[in-house]
């Protein structure tokens, strides 16, 4: 690939991603899809605003709501990309990327950065009404931004090649059940609804492999009072654990993605497409 | 290869096999396709003929054989010989929510760096647009238009890099007798006034003869015939069935000089003869007993020669006995 084709390709990529978030901005469909989510989870952090966590005073509702910005980091990132890829190849705009010079960089660069972009917009529809409406939650400080875009960053990375990953693994887009259920028991276990130190010690090993527990962590940490860290393990918002840890799914998700994916393209073909088509049809 | 074979020859196939597992589609494919040639691979169903253009595009990977598309092996071509190729997929909902002269023009910027002297690359988008009679719909979304545009916004990202090898897999599949004769005469058009290369698949025998120079036949994955249309006829009008009635009595005889035959058989019989008929095979006879004459035998065992008449002729002696 020359330097020119490079440049065009990820040129090309750019201007798909821009497109792509343009369509669904302006899709009303795309609009209530990306609401939905952040509107019922603030309703949940809402009516949780009156209790606190175990009479530490502490606001269940905002706690739970940072750490709903770590499930939607999450759910963005595995379910939608995994369900985004599973459409894309069934309908067969993956197929179409393949016979363009480049259309595959370009089409992953114009996925990352419409998924990305779609994170982003649902983080800042959960942000804003929660500092506005949550005491406790709150970004005035260089050092709570600064956590926030780490944690949105390196989220992203941990979450969206791995989402890629189970995307090229299944087969439909009717089996993304395959994800969905996993990902709602790790969402029950990772202490976003209540503080995992109150769940069984062999719980909290579990909800700690997996990378929604640090997602929600990243964002408690970003956006609550360190007088918060009481209710988590070792008291504390454990900055280098969930670093390593978003760290070390970030770096698996890279290394497995490209071979995932490249096995998954090599195998589309036009008769691979139709052959879908027609399940999808019966 | 040398420079000289690599310019005449678009497309290079030589005892191309393909097999599943234990199930083999190809056994053996042998054909050629010259620079600016329109060539039609026409089969059944289950033919193989999918599986051969998809070897070619380089989206499917072969079992044996050499294949040669522009010089390069399908199975290691890069991206710049990819932005040589066109293919027209059959499209079924990808970007639907995108305008249709955005998705083409975005499309089309792809093939940007991969212009020559001779070849600029992509096209005029709205020229594109207006070839395809797609230039009331360019603000449109893709989803929303109809089946026949559909196909032709197909065609047009399929030509949009300026290819010098097209292929197009059952094009013209699901369309209305009216959507089939404008795209017949798009595809003419690339090929008379851009000289592109052009391999179609159908398994219409009817869409094979009006688009192509040249037309291969394959049949269980076996090349059955490779000839030109005109020469395909021309092999079929050498076989006819002659039938009379004389003193009440029936013959029925098989000729490749029908009209010689008759005259003769007057100079014998003069009034004699009574309810003469003439019945030649047709293309259509012909290309049937072709593909009979393929399935009947027994993984290739016994079948006909390149073109052959005689099965032609026993097909026609079938049918109208």
């Amino acid at each position: 690939m020359s330097v020119t084709a490079t440049a065009t390709a990820v040129r090309s990529g750019l201007a798909a991603g821009r497109i792509e978030t343009r369509q669904s901005l302006s899709s009303v469909q795309d609009v209530l899809g990306m609401l939905f989510i952040p509107v019922v989870l603030l309703v949940v952090a809402l009516l949780r605003r009156g209790s606190d966590i175990g009479g530490t005073g502490f606001s269940l509702g905002s706690t739970t709501l940072a750490g709903l910005l770590g499930l939607t980091l999450a759910f963005n990132g595995f379910q939608a990309v995994a369900f985004n890829l599973l459409m894309e190849r069934e309908d067969g705009t993956l197929l179409r990327a393949k016979a363009a010079p480049n259309g595959m960089v370009a089409y992953l660069i114009g996925k990352i950065i419409h998924s990305a972009a779609t994170t982003l917009i649902t983080t800042a529809l959960l942000l804003v009404p929660g500092v506005l409406l949550f005491d406790g939650v709150r970004l005035d400080s260089v050092g709570a931004w600064f956590t926030l875009a780490w944690v949105l960053v390196l989220g992203m990375l941990a979450t969206m090649p791995i989402g890629a990953v189970l995307g090229s693994l299944l087969t439909s887009p009717r089996n993304i059940g395959i994800v969905m259920f996993p990902l709602l028991a790790l969402f029950g276990v990772s202490g976003i609804f209540f503080p995992v130190t109150e769940a069984p010690e062999w719980l909290q090993w579990i909800a700690q492999v997996f990378p929604v527990y640090w997602l929600g962590l990243g964002m408690r940490s970003a956006l609550l009072p360190d007088e918060f860290a009481a209710v988590e393990i070792g008291d504390s918002w454990r900055y280098v654990e969930t670093f390593c840890a978003l760290g070390a799914w970030a770096a698996l998700g890279l290394l497995l993605a490209p071979v995932v994916l490249r096995r998954m393209a090599r195998k589309e073909s036009g008769s691979a497409v139709e052959e879908r088509r027609k399940a999808a049809m019966q | 290869m040398s420079a000289d074979t690599a310019a005449e020859l678009a497309i290079e196939v030589t005892d191309l096999r393909m097999s599943y597992g234990s199930t083999t589609v190809l056994h053996g494919v042998n054909f050629r396709v010259a620079r600016g040639e329109v060539v039609a691979l026409l089969g059944p169903n289950g033919a193989g003929k999918t599986t051969t253009i998809e070897i070619l595009e380089g989206f499917r990977m072969r079992s044996a054989g050499e294949v040669r598309v522009l010089g390069t092996d399908p199975a290691h071509g890069d991206e710049s010989w990819r932005a040589r190729l066109g293919v027209v997929l059959q499209s079924w909902r990808d970007h639907a929510k995108w305008p249709v002269r955005e998705f083409l023009a975005h499309y089309g910027s792809l093939y940007a760096p991969y212009s020559t002297e001779r070849i600029t690359r992509p096209r005029d988008v709205d020229e594109l647009l207006e070839a395809v009679g797609l230039t009331e719909q360019a603000g449109r979304r893709v989803g929303q238009l109809s089946g026949g545009q559909r196909r032709r916004l197909d065609v047009a990202i399929g030509i949009v890099g300026s290819p010098e090898v097209l292929f197009l897999d059952e094009p013209t599949v699901g369309f209305d007798p009216e959507a089939r004769q404008e795209f017949h005469a798009l595809v003419r058009r690339l090929a008379e006034v851009e000289d592109t290369t052009i391999l179609l698949t159908t398994h219409d025998l009817d869409e094979a003869e009006r688009l192509a120079d040249r037309i291969v036949i394959l049949a269980r994955g076996r090349i059955v015939a490779d000839s030109t249309p005109e020469e395909l006829a021309r092999q079929v009008e050498a076989g006819a069935e002659v039938r009379w009635v004389r003193d009440g009595e029936r013959f029925t005889t098989s000729t490749r000089t029908p009209t010689r035959f008759v005259r003769e058989l007057f100079a014998a019989h003069g009034a004699d003869v009574d309810k003469l008929e003439v019945r030649r095979a047709t293309l259509e006879d012909t290309y049937l007993a072709m593909v009979h004459a393929a399935e009947s035998g027994r993984d290739g065992a016994g079948l006909p020669e390149l073109g052959a008449p005689r099965a032609a002729v026993e097909r026609v002696a079938e049918v109208s006995s």
